[in-house]
């Protein structure tokens, strides 16, 4: 409640009297940078600390030594954490090149849904037709064509008639959860259950191998292999060199002669393919089955870590992270207090608007009148 | 005169942007019932001084007096409530409304809204000027003349009784030009103060009463019209020639290497903005381009690089080894570069669109050379050698060759695009008001370069605004106006009045003027 | 059957209109809200708090302030949304799309947590459930019965079904016939002429944002206390809210076709329930007909590219006048 008042306050003074403006800044140092983003978050978990010490009377050290035991308290919770951060990972690599385009894709979740669907797809019914790697290779190609799939369709839209992007790719996805329910419902396992139950789970057709009986390791390596690739691509190619004009400037484009309609369907199939991919380490090598819930919002988380890691890779490792190791944390502090764990999107929710909020501190700099001209 | 009531008077008022000045000690006034016309080479400052009195700048010193009384103008909201009104010649019109909406836009202080009495007194208001206007029609829907009518019409519903127009008469046709010239006659004889930024010289003749000169930010003096002519009023906006000492050789066996012939083409709202323009540019010379600011000067070097689409004509480019002719005429800029032509094109809009802001300046460099190699990866090491060349050669001051372009100052940033432009050596070279902006080192240094290359044989062309600059610099000069050829010149023999003469004529001007 | 089809369509529908008709005043200051789904839970979670405070604290509740409470409550839950995500993006410019979808995390999350522990933490057992704040807003017409099938399908509804349609057409109206309506219409448009025409642009944003979520939250609220006769249930409001964002586009941002586009679009959320043999598995791919049926709508206005029917020309950027 605390923020709400300082924010009316400052919302009067910048209408009724301009005793500051506010101008971009030329440049700020990365020091500087961070020290906002630190500040920012910093101060966004204060707020949080109070909110918790509000609701449940206990001290605020207890409730940061809960958020830390969230993510680090056993090995078990480690390896959650490592496949928390990877899945939201690749969801955020997979939607970056489209961002860095300024192609608004908000359609991860169905494009990864649908990339799932595939895979699930292939593995009722070829599971017992394909021998192990073959079918695993069937259910990648299928899960990334799908998700191409469900990219292309709104690129295409906005490349031949500038089709709003934003509104296309939310309405996408609920496409893509619809077609999920119906399949659900075909497949259902126990029949009336509503729920597809663990699909092969007798022969295992379509699990992704074991790695030293690690069941998350090879997904959370796959997305590492993902992450070193598209650090590559969008710095190190041609075709991520294009996008990089496309997105800074249509008009250069033009005038360098990149084609940018190719350019536009090009990175969203990408972005969809690689949310496919998702799609595949979900049902492939974590929950061997599908549900509509299935990528259970990570299409929207990962625009806020593309956006906060500046649609870097590797500060993208950072940006998942500290979202994955805030909410597990939320979590704990739920289960230790017996909370209700919708706590942590709450908490969540506070943290981002600090981040979000501090950009602006990153990007324009006040200035406060010296001279009253303009009174 | 004596009779007439003062409307508008400005007493030193002075307008910089950082270093520059705009305006300096400019003082000039206006009576009621009378056209004042303002008349400036492009960068005067003709325009800034109108926005300080229409509220959009705020002067740095000076005053602004409104029927005797001091006025302080801080917004366009304050310019209204003093009866004074701007059309911009950008127009500030929200598309999906139609006219009537549009006109009472930001309207708060009438009782009641109601659009029928809008509509009624629009009507009145265009009946008692004779403005042709439909209330009802969409903004999407008008044509530019119809446009501009809206603004002039919405600035008479807002009660003013001080009109400016700036360049009113740019994006009109003549017959539209006359109608709204007649128009204005009658707004004057009603007893509004007019004045209008323009730089037409048979314009200011044949409408207004009086006209002022601003020459480099700086009032020059203000005439009676029936007491002056072309050639004063020229002398007046061009000053006498300025010494600036460009270095010039002759050129070495200038051969042909572009020829132009007969091109027309349209914008994207359908206007025509090149019609039959034909030149050739030939090796080892520097052709200079002048012309009032928008007279399709950037449609014709867009054209050229295959940015903008041509209705007819032909672009030959002639291969300085074969010999052999190829035609660009709607080719992309792709296209031209696999064809073998070496085409380099410094475009007026630096950071929007010759370079990328937020990239350094090895990535900058690989701009046009980014393709270069069968791998699907870039490679960076050759641009970043160049990069290094080019800091170094043309002493760019930057951290490093990695600092965002959009961070460096102007002159720099010039450099940068200069320098890869020369570094794809180029067989045509095209540069697009290269020095605006820059200071008198920097600028020299482009001077510099665009020597070398004519000394190297490419056919340099340099569309300038710096009438002193063109004249010491080219080989020969051609002037566009109305997006028509007014005249090719020969550089060494000709002179700043024969060229503003050239500029503000064309042949459908002189056509009228019969 | 018709007749009770048509009547569960309307309870459906009236939630998303709620929704859509916020949304459409938003996006008409060039605001693109997808914090909606968020603040329209708000909404319904803070209504059915304010509710139970309120039960719970008196021993004979006044039946106006059963209806006020939760009302204001709403209103405050749901407004103090829309001016977080005002002030992030109008003030201090942040990106639309991510400030809005950080609203709908904040906005579930919040709404889920207090709607599950609220009765935990009043020292109460079971449910989240306000039976008789629920039953004021339930309180049909009383002839309503005498009608048959007339009084089923046109008063047999709570009077925020009325106040959802009175506040789409008074939107309607308030867009095409007002000054201010007008002016909003401009700073969607084009912020910079509204600027220059002398009109306050952030004004006008967050005036709209506000009272856009306000409405929002109360198709959450109408949920809560009508729909679902004041119980919470965790999740129970579904995608409701992308529902609403995606009859803005139907409805070609026009309150009163959003009127008809809730119509549809809640008739086809329970289509499923009246296929019949068909079963479960054909009523979710009739669920998926109005996102499909959005999408065509999309496509075609940006075809046509008649300008009427576009949506806002400065939808979802930021405005500022640029520095001299």
């Amino acid at each position: 409640m605390h923020s709400k008042d300082t924010n009316a306050k400052n919302i009067t003074t910048q209408i009724n009297e301009p005793l500051f403006h506010v101008t971009k800044r030329a440049q700020i140092s990365w020091q500087k940078s961070w020290a906002i983003r630190i500040i920012a978050i910093a101060s966004s978990l204060v707020i949080c600390a109070l909110i918790i010490v509000l609701i449940t009377g206990l001290n605020p050290l207890t409730v940061y030594s809960a958020i830390f035991d969230g993510s680090f308290s056993s090995e078990r919770k480690i390896w959650n954490l490592l496949r928390e951060l990877s899945m939201l990972l690749c969801v955020s690599l997979a939607v970056t090149p489209a961002f860095k385009m300024k192609f608004w894709n908000i359609g991860a979740e169905g494009q990864g849904l649908v990339g799932a669907l595939a895979s699930a797809a292939c593995m009722i019914y070829l599971g017992d037709k394909l021998p192990n790697s073959n079918l695993l290779l069937v259910m990648l190609l299928s899960s990334l064509a799908a998700g191409a799939l469900w990219g292309f369709i709104p690129a295409y839209f906005k490349a031949k008639f500038n089709t709003n992007e934003t509104l296309f790719t939310l309405m996408m996805n609920y496409i893509a959860i619809q077609l999920v329910a119906y399949f659900v419902l075909l497949w259902e396992n126990p029949k009336g259950s509503s729920i597809v139950g663990i699909i092969n789970s007798s022969t295992g057709a379509g699990y992704l191998p074991v790695i030293g009986g690690k069941q998350y390791l090879l997904p959370i390596l796959i997305v590492a292999l993902v992450t070193g690739v598209m650090y590559i691509y969008l710095r190190y190619t041609k075709q991520g060199y294009e996008i990089s004009v496309v997105g800074e400037s249509q008009n250069t484009a033009k005038y360098v002669g990149i084609n940018v309609k190719k350019v536009i369907i090009r990175t969203m199939i990408i972005s969809g393919a690689l949310c496919g991919l998702a799609g595949f380490l979900f049902v492939s090598g974590i929950d061997y089955t599908i549900n509509a819930n299935l990528i259970g919002g990570l299409g929207f988380t990962a625009i806020m870590v593309s956006w906060l890691a500046k649609f870097n890779p590797v500060y993208m490792i950072m940006s998942s992270f500290l979202i994955v190791f805030l909410d597990r944390g939320a979590s704990e502090i739920a289960t230790d207090f017996r909370l209700n764990e919708s706590i942590a999107d709450a908490l969540t929710g506070i943290i981002l608007f600090f981040i979000i909020g501090s950009e602006f501190f990153i990007q324009y700099q006040l200035k406060f009148r010296k001279r009253g001209n303009n009174k | 005169m004596s009779e007439k009531r003062i409307a508008l008077q400005l007493k030193n008022i002075t307008k910089s942007f950082g270093d520059k000045y705009a305006n300096k000690n400019v003082s000039l006034d206006v009576y009621h019932g009378e056209i004042l016309s303002v008349l400036g080479e492009n960068g005067s400052g003709k325009t800034s001084l109108m926005n300080v009195v229409a509220g959009i700048y705020t002067p740095d010193s000076g005053q602004i007096f409104i029927d005797g009384k001091e006025a302080s103008i801080n917004s366009p909201k304050d310019a209204f409530s003093f009866n004074v009104g701007m059309i911009h010649q950008h127009f500030k019109l929200v598309d999906v409304f139609n006219a009537t909406e549009n006109i009472v836009l930001g309207i708060d202080d009438e009782k009641g809204f109601d659009l029928k009495k809008a509509r009624t007194r629009i009507i009145e208001i265009a009946g008692k000027y004779g403005f042709i206007i439909d209330p009802d029609k969409k903004i999407y829907d008008m044509s530019v003349s119809e446009k501009q009518t809206v603004e002039i019409i919405r600035v008479l519903y807002r009660g003013a009784d001080i009109l400016i127009l700036d360049e009113p008469t740019a994006v009109l046709t003549p017959q539209e030009t006359q109608v709204l010239f007649d128009v204005l006659r009658r707004m004057r004889d009603d007893g509004k103060a007019i004045i209008i930024i323009t730089h037409k010289l048979h314009e200011v003749l044949s409408l207004s009463d009086r006209v002022a000169v601003l020459r480099k930010a700086e009032y020059v003096g203000t005439v009676i019209t029936a007491q002056t002519n072309e050639k004063q009023l020229t002398e007046m906006m061009v000053g006498v020639k300025t010494e600036l000492n460009i270095h010039r050789d002759e050129p070495v066996n200038p051969s042909s290497r572009l020829i132009v012939s007969d091109i027309n083409c349209k914008n994207r709202e359908g206007v025509t903005v090149l019609k039959n323009i034909s030149f050739e540019a030939k090796s080892g010379e520097i052709l200079g381009i002048a012309g009032i600011a928008g007279s399709g000067q950037r449609e014709l070097l867009e054209a050229v690089a295959g940015l903008q689409k041509i209705e007819s004509g032909d672009i030959l480019y002639i291969d300085p080894k074969t010999q052999e002719k190829e035609d660009l005429r709607n080719k992309t800029p792709m296209q031209i570069r696999d064809m073998g032509v070496r085409l380099s094109f410094v475009p007026e809009d630096r950071l929007g669109m010759g370079l990328v802001g937020n990239m350094g300046i090895v990535d900058n460099m690989m701009l046009r050379s980014y393709k270069r190699g069968p791998l699907i990866f870039l490679s960076r090491k050759e641009p970043k050698y160049l990069a290094d060349e080019i800091i170094e050669r043309l002493h760019i001051s930057t951290p490093d060759a990695e600092t965002p372009v959009r961070r460096l100052s102007g002159g720099n940033v010039q450099k940068v695009l200069v320098g890869r432009e020369i570094a794809a050596a180029p067989t045509v070279f095209m540069a697009a008001y290269p020095v605006r902006g820059l200071d008198i080192g920097a600028s020299y240094t482009i001077y510099d370069l665009l020597n070398e290359q004519k000394q190297n044989g490419v056919a340099v062309i340099f569309v300038g605004e710096d009438l002193d600059v063109l004249i010491e610099l080219c080989d020969r000069i051609m002037v566009l106006s109305g997006g028509t050829v007014s005249g090719i010149v020969n550089a060494r023999q000709t002179t700043k009045e024969e060229i503003g003469l050239l500029m503000t004529k064309s042949k459908e001007d002189s056509k009228n003027a019969q | 059957m018709i007749v009770t089809f048509l009547s569960r369509a309307v309870g459906q529908a009236i939630p998303l209109l709620f929704g859509s008709t916020g949304e459409i005043i938003t996006e008409k200051s060039g605001n693109l809200n997808l914090g909606i789904p968020g603040i329209m839970y708000m909404g319904g979670c803070a209504g059915i708090m304010g509710a139970y405070i309120y039960e719970h604290s008196v021993a004979v509740p006044s039946p106006a302030l059963c209806v006020l409470i939760p009302l204001l409550a709403s209103i405050i839950g749901s407004g103090f949304l829309a001016l977080i995500y005002s002030f992030l993006t109008i003030t201090l410019r942040a990106n639309q799309n991510v400030t809005g979808l950080a609203i709908t995390t904040f906005g579930i999350g919040f709404s889920d947590f207090f709607g599950g522990s609220l009765v935990g933490m009043m020292d109460g057992d079971g449910q989240l459930s306000v039976m008789r704040s629920s039953g004021y807003f339930k309180k049909t017409l009383p002839f309503a019965d005498k009608l048959g099938e007339v009084g089923e399908l046109f008063f047999s509804y709570g009077f925020l079904a009325y106040v959802a349609i009175i506040i789409a057409i008074a939107s309607a109206w308030f867009l095409r016939r007002t000054r201010a309506g007008l002016q909003l219409r401009a700073v969607g448009e084009n912020p910079a002429t509204a600027d220059a025409a002398g009109i306050n642009v952030a004004k006008y944003k967050y005036l709209a944002t506000c009272i856009g979520g306000i409405i929002a939250g109360l198709g959450g609220l109408y949920f809560i206390m009508d729909y679902t006769g004041g119980s919470w249930t965790s999740g129970g409001f579904g995608d409701r809210g992308w529902l609403a964002i995606a009859i803005v586009i139907f409805a070609t941002w026009k309150p009163n076709v959003g009127i008809l586009g809730s119509l549809v679009f809640g008739g086809l959320y329970i289509a499923y329930y009246y296929t019949g043999d068909l079963g479960r598995r054909v009523g979710e791919l009739f669920k998926m007909l109005p996102y499909i049926v959005t999408i065509i709508v999309l496509v075609i206005t940006s075809m046509r590219s008649k300008k009427e029917n576009q949506p806002p020309e400065h939808l979802g950027l930021p405005y500022f006048r640029e520095e001299r």
